[in-house]
């Protein structure tokens, strides 16, 4: 059966993510433990991105990174028992999107994994999706446990509208 | 025509077989593991694979794909074969730059190119 729960709570400033976000909403998903179901949640995300205009490179990288989360939560922390679930939290503000991608596994520790780019681990099929996470978003951040990360990305429309507006008064 | 599968199509040019992407993301792993299955039972049925995959068109790619990539590339080289790469999206280039896959596999800019650098080497091995 086919579930998706929606909340929208409003933010308890502070309680996840980085401190300078301040008017979004943050939003809640639940998905049953099930690989192909990313797709609506990347689709709920980026339309919410799309209306802030973030960038097609934005857009990018944003679904890159949920896609490697939502991949690593359903295989190494749910273990692919499809009556897990996967959490979403996420909110989307004109300057940026964080997204709080939580499994029920144990968590892990995400300093014990090799590099995926070393000469030994080149041919590896597998680990780097947080090389990429890394790469395309603007902070990943793992809980203490490890069975939650936090991705942000910033929206590149607004900071360079900013940084004009900087350099030219 | 060899065989249109639904995510992949596949055709022939003499001894070399290129494969084109139906889909614009390859991203779910279980499509993913569809397509490994298909490219490593077409590696397995040629005699030294001379193996091109297109990109052009694919606007997402996981780190999955990825790992599927290096297992074909693996069988290829397995049946003295050559695989190249091509029409990869500037996007989907920088995530293998980032992986640093762009040193493990040959990329080229087209499919022209990477045909034309079978027979370069071709060439180069008769004299």
């Amino acid at each position: 059966m086919r579930r998706m729960r929606l909340e929208k709570t409003t933010a308890t400033r502070g309680s996840v993510g980085p401190s300078s976000a301040t008017h979004g909403l943050w939003c809640r998903l639940e998905i049953p433990s099930d690989p192909k179901r990313v797709e609506e949640v990347e689709e709920t995300i980026l339309s919410q991105c799309q209306r802030f205009s973030f960038t097609d490179r934005d857009l990018f990288a944003l679904k890159l990174a949920i896609d490697e989360a939502f991949a690593n939560a359903v295989k190494h922390g749910n273990h692919g028992d499809c009556e897990k679930h996967v959490r979403i939290k996420y909110r989307v503000t004109p300057r940026r999107a964080d997204v709080v991608v939580e499994d029920e596994g144990p968590g892990f520790n995400p300093a014990s994994l090799p590099d995926p780019t070393a000469d030994q681990h080149i041919e590896c099929t597998h680990g780097r999706g947080i090389l990429l996470m890394r790469a395309f978003m603007n902070n990943v951040v793992f809980s203490p446990s490890g069975n939650s990360v936090t991705l942000t990305k910033f929206n590149d429309s607004t900071r360079n509208k900013t940084e004009h507006s900087i350099a030219f008064g | 025509m060899l065989q249109d599968a639904a995510r992949l199509k596949i055709t022939r040019d003499g001894e070399i077989v290129l494969v084109e992407f139906t889909h614009r993301k390859i991203l779910d792993e279980a499509n993913i593991a569809e397509i490994g299955d298909q490219l490593v039972a077409l590696v397995e049925n040629e005699h030294r694979p001379k193996l091109i995959i297109s990109f052009a068109g694919v606007d997402h790619l996981s780190s999955a794909a990825l790992g599927t990539l290096i297992t074909v590339s693996n069988k290829v080289r397995n049946h003295d074969g050559q695989l190249r790469l091509c029409n990869i999206h500037p996007q989907i280039f920088e995530v293998f730059v980032i992986t640093k896959l762009n040193k493990l596999f040959r990329i080229y800019p087209t499919i022209k190119e990477a045909k034309e650098s079978f027979e370069a080497q071709g060439k180069q091995s008769v004299t």
